[in-house]
Formats: C-alpha cells, sequence, structure tokens
C-alpha cells in the first residue's frame, strides 16, 4: 500500500487495512484481522527535524480543511528532505450535519502515539481539530476512536505498529458527533444510573470487613475498567441498531454489574433487572467486546457469560426457585431498591436524546461514512424481544 | 482591553442555581459533593473533562493512612511526623495532625462504597511501603490505586444523584456586592455556550499547574484554572515555589517523556543505578534521614523482608531527594542514552511479582516504548509532577481568606509543606474533601437570600473569553503555550536561581500582553485552539506565583532548589512565602508559619535520639 497516493475524492478512500468491526458480527467477529499483517514500516527518521521544519513543510495543506476535503498530492513533496518518511492521516472532520476524511500529511516521528500525531496537527495543520483526552497514558479512557477500523486508544496505539503510510482516524460510530473525533457519550452515564450501586452488609465487630484476596481478585479484574466505552462503540447490539439503546446497558454496564453481583459484601440482587430492564438476553456473546478491551478484560468469559448463567438460574431453574419459597430471598430485588431511588429512575427516549440526536426520522443514524467503519444500516433489529437473540 | 463585541445580556446565560458548587470531579471535588449532597443540599460538580476522567485516575501506587494492618505499631503520630519531616516542617501542622487522624476511617468509608483494595493474609486491606514513609503505609489496588478512588467516588455521586457538568470550562469566580463569592462563569465546551451558576458556597477542587512546565505527568486539564481564579478574586496564596518534579518519569520516547513511573516500583524492590551500574543513591542521603537510611546495598535488600532489623533503602528517600540525586549523576555525565537514569527492578524480582504488582507499569513500558520491565531496566528521570502550594485554606473548615471560597486537594496547599511524600495525595483528596464539603454546606446553611452574582464581573470574564475567537489576525495560542513551558522549564524548572527567576518575570509579562491578542482558528463548538486560548490566562498566573515565591524564598527546601542558596536557611524555615492581589497589585511576603503546640512537637524531640 506504500506509496499509493492519497485520493481527493468526496468518498474517503478505504484504506487497506480497514476491517469494520460490525460487519463481522454474523461470523463471530475477526476484529484483529486488520492488523495481522502488518508491512513493515521502515525506520522513522524525523529526529533530525525541527518542529518548526516539520510545520513549515506541510504548510501546503494548511488549509485542506476549508474545502471540507483535502488533497495531499500537492503537499510539496519536492521540498522534503529525502530522509523524512511521510504519513498521510486521514482524519474524520465534521458535526452533526456532516462531515469527511481530510487528509493531512506531515513528517513520521519516532516512538509517537497516533494521539501525539493528533496533537502535532492541532498545533500545526488543524488548531480546531477536536479530540478528547486526558492521561496519555491508556489510563483514563479519554483518547477513544477507530484507527484504521479498529477501535482503540489513541495514546496507546504507536505508529510505528500501523502497517502503510495511511492511518485512518473516525470517531466511535455508535455515539452521535460532537464534532470531529469527539462523540456524545451520553448514553453510557445514562446507563450507569440504571444500576443500583453497591450496598454491603454489616461489618465485623470491630468495623472493618474481611475478604480474602481470592475472593476479589476476579472483581479486581473488573475493576480495571477506564470506561473508554470501546467496548460499547463495537458491540453490534447498538452499533447497528439504534434503537436498542433504549433498552441495552451494554458491555461496560454487564461488568459494572458483574462486580456487584460477584462482590462478597453486597446485598442486592440485580438479576432480573438485567434480565427485564439492562437487556444482557441482547447479547449474543461474539466476545467483540473482549478484543477491544484495553485492559484486557475478559468480559464475554468472566462478566457476562457468569451473569447470564445466574439470571437463568435465578428465572428459570425450578429447584433454586423452590429454595427461594421455601428460605425466602437473601438479598434485596434490584428493581424494588430502584423504585425507592429516583436518582435510578429508567431511561426515556428523553434522558437518551441526546445519545441518540443522530437519529433521521427514518430512525437511521446520520450517514457517517468511513474508510474504517462504513455505514452499515441494514435496517435490521436485534430483537424487540428480552429474550436471546441468536445471531453469533 | 477593549470591551468591543463581548456583550452578552446576562439574562441569556444558561443559570444554574445551588448551594454548593464543586469545581473539579476529582477525588477532592467528588468527596466535597458527596458530603454536601448527603446534607440534602442543591450539589453541582463541574468538570473539564468526562466524568471519571479526572487527573486522580494516574496516581498509582496508593494512599497513605496509618491503619496498622502491616505494621501494628504504626499510628497516627508516625504518619504525622513523617509527612511533616518529608514537607520539611513547613507544613501547616494542624492539617498534617487531621490528615494523620482521619485517612483511616476515609480509607474504610471507600470500602463501604464498594472500593476493592489488595488484602492481606487475614483479609485485611494490606498495605505497601513508599518513599518517606516509616512503615508500609499504602492502601493500594495493584498499580492503580486513582482509579478505584475516582471509580467508588464517581459511583457513590451517581448513586446520590449529584448534578454534574461535564465538559464545562469555569472562568471566573463571581462575587456579590458583599464580596462573598458567589457563583462562577464558564462555558460548555461542546457548544462554547456560557453558562452561570449561583451559588452560596463554591468549592475549588481544580488539582494541579503542571501544563505550565514541558515535561510533566499531568494531562491538559491540569492548568491551574482554580489556583488562578482564587487568585484573581483576592485569595491568599502560600508555597507556590514548590513544585515537585517526580523523580521517575519516563525519558524515552520522547512522545510520553514526563509519563508517571510509580514510586510502588521502588516500593516492590526497584533499584535506581547510574550508566555505571551503582546505586547511587547511597551517596546522596541527607542529614537528616542518615540515622534511618541503610548504609550497605546488602541492608538496603534486606530492609525490604525485615523493617525491624535493617534500615530502609535510599532508594526510597522522599521525592526532591531523589529528584535532585538523578539530576545530579545525570550532570556528572552517568546518565542514560536517553538523559535519565536507570530504575532496575528486572534484576530484583521475578517476572511473575512484576506482572501482578506493577500491572499498568509493565503495561506501560510494554506498549509506549517497547521495554519490557521484567527483563530490562527502564530509562527514567525527574518529571513535573504536582504542586505543594496553592490556596491558602483554614485546616478545619477548608475555607479560604475570602468568604464563600473553599478549597480542596492539589488546589489547597499547606498539607504538605515543602515536599509531599507519595500517598499523601489521595488521602489528601478525600480527608479534605470531605473536610471542604463540610466547611461549604455550613456556609451555604448560614447564608440567607438567593446568591446575587455581580452581572458585571460575569459579562467581563465572557467578554474576554470570547476575544479570541473575533476573526482578527494574532498569536497563536500552541505556539504561545509551547513558548511558556519552555520558559518555565529552563528558568523555573527543578534547580532554579535568582537571575533565571527573574527572567522567567520577564517572559511571563510579555505573554501577559500577548495574551491580549490570541487569536483561535474556528468557532466556539469542541475547539480546542480556543479551549487553550482560554486556559492560558490561568497557566500564565500560576506561573507567576511560582517564579514570585521561588524568587522570594532564597535557600533550598523540598521542591524549591535554588543554586544560588543552595542550602536550607532556618530563617526560612519559620514562614511561608504569601501571596495575594490588593488593589490590583500583586503582593509576595513572608509569614510566620502557625505554632506547632508542645505536645506535637514532642514528636520531633524524641526522634533525635
Amino acid at each position: 500500500m506504500a506509496g499509493v497516493p492519497p485520493k481527493d475524492s468526496g468518498k474517503p478512500e478505504t484504506g487497506n487495512v480497514t476491517d469494520d468491526p460490525a460487519a463481522g458480527d454474523e461470523e463471530g467477529m475477526a476484529l484483529s484481522e486488520g492488523v495481522t499483517e502488518k508491512e513493515a514500516v521502515g525506520e522513522a527518521e524525523g529526529e533530525g527535524m525541527t518542529e518548526k521544519e516539520a510545520t513549515a513543510q506541510v504548510k501546503g495543506v494548511a488549509g485542506a480543511e476549508v474545502g471540507g476535503v483535502g488533497s495531499s498530492e500537492d503537499a510539496g513533496a519536492s521540498e522534503e528532505p529525502p530522509e523524512t518518511e511521510q504519513v498521510t492521516m486521514k482524519v474524520w472532520r465534521g458535526d452533526p450535519s456532516g462531515g469527511a476524511f481530510v487528509d493531512y500529511v506531515l513528517p513520521r516521528v519516532e516512538g509517537e502515539v497516533v494521539l501525539d500525531v493528533v496533537h502535532r496537527l492541532q498545533a500545526t495543520q488543524a488548531h480546531d481539530l477536536a479530540a478528547r483526552w486526558n492521561c496519555k497514558a491508556g489510563k483514563c479512557g479519554s483518547c477513544s476512536a477507530e484507527i484504521n477500523g479498529k477501535p482503540c486508544l489513541m495514546c496507546m496505539t504507536r505508529m510505528e505498529e500501523l502497517p502503510g503510510d495511511t492511518v485512518t482516524v473516525a470517531p466511535m460510530k455508535t455515539f452521535p458527533i460532537i464534532r470531529d473525533l469527539v462523540t456524545d457519550v451520553t448514553f453510557n452515564f445514562v446507563m450507569a444510573r440504571q444500576i443500583p450501586a453497591f450496598r454491603p452488609k454489616e461489618p465485623e465487630p470491630d468495623g472493618t470487613y474481611r475478604m480474602q484476596q481470592i475472593d476479589v481478585n476476579r472483581i479486581q479484574e473488573f475493576h480495571k475498567c477506564i470506561e473508554c466505552f470501546l467496548c460499547q462503540d463495537v458491540c453490534h447490539v447498538i452499533r447497528d441498531h439504534e434503537v436498542n439503546k433504549l433498552y441495552y446497558a451494554g458491555p461496560r454496564f454487564f461488568v459494572r454489574a458483574a462486580v456487584l453481583e460477584m462482590h462478597p459484601l453486597d446485598t442486592i440482587d440485580r438479576r432480573d433487572l438485567l434480565k427485564e430492564h439492562l437487556g444482557l438476553g441482547f447479547c449474543n456473546i461474539t466476545k467483540c467486546c473482549t478484543e477491544v478491551c484495553p485492559e484486557h478484560i475478559h468480559i464475554t468469559d468472566n462478566a457476562i457469560i457468569p451473569l447470564k448463567e445466574r439470571v437463568a438460574d435465578s428465572a428459570y431453574d425450578p429447584v433454586a426457585w423452590l429454595g427461594r419459597k421455601i428460605r425466602g430471598r437473601r438479598k434485596a430485588r434490584a428493581l424494588e431498591v430502584l423504585e425507592l431511588a429516583p436518582a435510578h429512575a429508567a431511561p426515556t427516549s428523553d434522558d437518551l436524546r441526546p445519545a441518540m440526536a443522530t437519529q433521521d426520522e427514518s430512525g437511521e443514524s446520520a450517514s457517517r461514512d468511513s474508510a474504517g467503519a462504513p455505514d452499515r444500516s441494514d435496517g435490521g433489529n436485534a430483537g424487540g424481544e428480552h429474550g436471546n437473540n441468536t445471531g453469533g | 482591553m477593549t470591551t468591543d463585541n463581548r456583550h452578552e445580556p446576562a439574562a441569556e446565560y444558561e443559570t444554574h442555581l445551588v448551594d454548593v458548587l464543586v469545581i473539579g470531579a476529582g477525588g477532592a471535588g467528588l468527596r466535597a459533593a458527596i458530603e454536601a449532597k448527603e446534607r440534602g443540599l442543591r450539589t453541582a460538580v463541574v468538570c473539564k473533562s468526562l466524568f471519571g476522567k479526572a487527573h486522580t485516575v494516574m496516581a498509582e501506587g496508593g494512599i497513605a493512612a496509618a491503619m496498622g494492618n502491616v505494621y501494628p505499631e504504626d499510628n497516627w503520630q508516625v504518619h504525622f511526623r513523617d509527612t511533616m519531616r518529608g514537607g520539611k516542617m513547613l507544613n501547616n501542622w494542624r492539617m498534617a495532625q487531621l490528615h494523620a487522624q482521619e485517612a483511616p476511617d476515609r480509607i474504610m468509608e471507600l470500602e463501604r462504597w464498594g472500593a476493592l483494595f489488595d488484602r492481606t493474609p487475614e483479609g485485611k486491606i494490606t498495605q505497601r511501603d513508599f518513599g518517606g514513609h516509616r512503615y508500609a503505609r499504602l492502601a493500594h489496588v495493584g498499580d492503580r490505586t486513582g482509579l478505584e478512588l475516582i471509580r467508588t467516588l464517581q459511583y457513590r455521586a451517581v448513586d446520590l444523584g449529584i448534578d454534574v457538568f461535564m465538559e464545562v470550562k469555569i472562568l471566573r469566580l463571581i462575587s456579590d456586592s458583599e464580596g462573598r463569592i458567589s457563583g462562577a462563569v464558564g462555558y460548555y465546551r461542546a457548544t462554547g455556550e456560557m453558562v452561570l451558576f449561583k451559588a452560596k458556597a463554591t468549592v475549588i477542587a481544580t488539582g494541579s499547574i503542571g501544563k505550565a512546565w514541558k515535561f510533566t505527568s499531568n494531562s491538559w486539564e491540569s492548568t491551574g484554572d482554580g489556583h488562578a481564579m482564587a487568585f484573581w478574586a483576592g485569595a491568599d496564596m502560600i508555597d507556590m515555589e514548590f513544585v515537585q518534579f517526580h523523580p521517575t518519569g519516563m525519558v524515552w520516547p520522547l512522545s510520553v517523556r514526563g509519563l508517571l513511573v510509580t514510586e510502588a516500583v521502588r516500593g516492590d524492590g526497584g533499584a535506581l543505578r547510574n550508566s555505571e551500574g551503582t546505586r547511587f543513591m547511597f551517596n546522596y542521603v541527607p542529614e537528616m534521614f542518615r540515622a534511618e537510611t541503610a548504609e550497605t546495598e546488602e541492608e538496603a535488600d534486606a530492609w525490604y523482608e525485615d523493617h525491624a532489623n535493617n534500615r530502609r533503602t535510599p532508594d526510597l528517600l522522599p521525592r526532591d531527594e531523589v529528584a535532585r540525586a538523578i539530576n545530579s549523576e545525570v550532570k556528572a555525565g552517568r546518565g542514560s542514552p536517553h538523559g535519565g537514569v536507570f530504575l532496575d527492578i528486572a534484576s530484583r524480582r521475578s517476572p511473575e511479582f512484576i506482572k501482578r504488582r506493577l500491572p499498568s507499569m509493565y503495561t506501560q513500558f510494554m506498549e509506549l516504548a517497547g521495554v519490557d520491565i521484567t527483563k530490562e531496566p527502564m530509562e527514567i528521570g525527574p518529571t513535573c509532577h504536582y504542586v505543594m502550594g496553592g490556596i491558602r485554606v483554614d485546616a478545619e473548615t477548608a475555607a479560604t481568606t475570602v468568604p464563600g471560597l473553599f478549597a480542596a486537594g492539589e488546589a489547597a496547599a499547606g498539607l504538605h509543606g515543602a515536599n509531599r511524600l507519595g500517598g499523601n495525595s489521595l488521602s489528601d483528596l478525600v480527608v479534605f474533601g470531605r473536610r471542604a464539603g463540610i466547611g461549604a454546606s455550613d456556609f451555604a446553611e448560614g447564608r440567607s437570600g438567593e446568591p446575587e452574582p455581580d452581572k458585571g464581573q460575569a459579562a467581563e470574564a465572557v467578554g474576554a473569553a470570547l476575544a479570541p475567537l473575533d476573526g482578527k489576525p494574532g498569536e497563536d495560542p500552541y505556539a504561545l503555550h509551547a513558548e511558556l513551558q519552555n520558559s518555565m522549564h529552563d528558568l523555573a524548572g527543578i534547580i532554579r536561581t535568582g537571575s533565571e527567576l527573574e527572567q522567567a518575570l520577564e517572559r511571563l509579562d510579555e505573554f501577559d500582553e500577548r495574551l491580549e491578542r490570541i487569536a483561535a482558528d474556528g468557532g466556539r463548538q469542541y475547539n480546542p485552539a480556543w479551549n487553550l486560548a482560554t486556559d492560558l490566562p490561568s497557566m500564565v498566573t500560576v506561573a507567576r506565583l511560582t517564579a514570585s515565591g521561588g524568587l522570594e524564598r532564597k535557600e533550598s527546601r523540598g521542591g524549591h532548589t535554588r543554586d544560588d542558596f543552595p542550602t536550607a536557611d532556618p530563617e526560612f524555615g519559620k514562614v511561608n512565602v504569601a501571596q495575594r492581589r490588593r488593589n490590583g497589585r500583586h503582593e509576595v511576603v513572608q509569614e510566620p508559619l502557625p505554632q506547632m503546640p508542645k505536645e506535637l512537637q514532642a514528636l520531633f524531640e524524641e526522634d533525635k535520639h
């Protein structure tokens, strides 16, 4: 792919490494394909160049975004020192009314991650390029994006590991656009409210709690979650079917529920809630969420599947049912707890209006054609009932 | 500045009326908000980023509290003494006392709210060793304790139904006709629309100022907004010359230079070496710590297993000592290839141990630098990390010197004196966040009538904020920021001189002038250039506070090292450098420290024998 000039066209070029995460949902997903065959990227030799020189060199495309879609073909290739390798960044620019990929050409610098390049673009060619970030160390989960079609953190994706000399950066597809790479993730904050919080049992007589490390290990895995929402982004239940956002909490909040359900001290039973309100049954365990998790949490195997088993036991196991009849419930039911706590009111389409703002009248997402993540509105519905959607 | 085309009628601002307004949603802000909300007060939290992304997540090693779970002989007096000595006795003794006494309760409270700390074999919360702490005292969750703290407080806030205004930048505090802080004005970053908060009490919990320096472990948010706004509002600032350079930041690749490497690496056995392989820290043990520091590598290594019969390793001296030592080694030509020194845990602990105890460090080096820390040493060097100085507060209530304004966490000053011990910042957040919540709630409940923030002040702040978007060509905010960072790095960094600090102040005056002409491309919707343009005034202000304080303090102590005054001066050990704005003038004055009562002084007398 090296050496293919980026095209100047209204339709963004489809990169060589695009692998739409949603495209594989029937087949159980194959997210990593896009990065398995890495083309050798030569040793970057940008060191000898100062930032000022670099800036001067890319001036040729400084105005590119004004026209909507820029071209890198006139980026002053003849002036560049031969030893400096260039990279083309195809960055989605736009707002809720629409947008497109814009090409920016700039020199490679050794050791950079994608977020560094975005910062260099901001400082040189695209001052108002909107992007979220905070820690730049993979700890806060702010800079989620779709790089060459794969949902990942911009701060933890090294340029040297990306094949070819063109890198596509698009915003998360599942959430409505605010501007450029920034999306409205309100959906997640609405869902966070639906799960009743931790309610511990009484402490030991000395006022403290005792827990064995072995009993907290598995939930400590879930506590590693940095709320980057990449699992939410990649989950086809809401990625492809916006309407499901009203009925489906998503992998992040199944992990949150698993933390509480498996906490040795907690006293609330959230199984009914998971089944009836949070749409656990919609998940057809394609493990896309696990594949994109930057914290390597085994979301599907360790959180979702055990939750599904617990819900099934609770709802359908006659022995468990009989046991509850005889002994009574040992934990308070989440749905009853929620009724007492107005802060946890169930979401309405009003709550989610910002999160669903891109819907036009036909119920389809506003088109956000993307080299990495082409819009795949297939019009289907993941299922109107709270049952198992047996797609996977 | 002119006021052309900056008039927006106050009536058009979206307005929220609350009892307690908390600016900042890190550990201190959330803890304050929780306290106010539990009291039944109308409470709003405002943060510049998304909820749950605050810089608190970057705290790695742990939260210090004398719970005595690992060493029963630990108690609040020992923690108090360690904190004061680490702070070179410049701390507000009462804050240090309250902090040491209350930290264990705050940790138990976090556990009741769902935090899951690592356990001892008996099932209690386990504690790890850290620099400057006599006993293993840091409750922790691997090396991601800050994340645990923020997530716990975040979901507690969700549970309580606290109103959170995300991605809102606050521009200015606004007082009423009686001079009480009565709210604040800012804008939504997503839309650029202005928003006005009317509040009976306001808590500043805005964290750090590190973004004014070139190499920093701080995120873009750490622009000193709270420090600057409090100063502009007339609040006293103290100790602003004390900036902590964390000894171990990454130095390579350049793009991650400054990124933090947790002190827990050394707490768990990592050793510092120079290019000759020497464990140089043995050559840098100051008099104050000599009696309790190991003299040989054998003793230092044995200490990890047996604290009772060995003295602690010099690798775990307080951060200021270690940062200066690294600086000296690099200057003497014994540095690593990329200008740092080596931090070696690979040769000292098993790969399994390292991956279990330091999972984020393993990932960070593997993914960002291509270095496997179970096989190779890390290259590290000092990075701007934390500011000890900040807004002067009352120890009991967290009240600032301006009525209606409270402060907690890194934005407040006093607890850490001249140098903060690792682990004491997370405990600071919850101890004084809670106290600020109580103080602000008491104040709000005692205040009658609706707060009436002055309309003129709001209009002025909004006008100034919108000026960079008026389409006239002017200064590039990114370039100005880079120049500011370089200036502070070169002239007010880890080692300072009087003439360099004077130069820094001259340049800051120039930056102030250039800020008048700053111009941002694009519009108001999520525009980082404009956001940076509105953050720069805060950064220039805090940079000036640091340089002015540093010029006034003609000695070397803690996080302030003067090449022209290389030793500590006992006279300066008796004063804080206080700064405030009075009648448009910037005052820099020396003021005596609060006097410690005799029974606490006795803790240091015993220490000498």
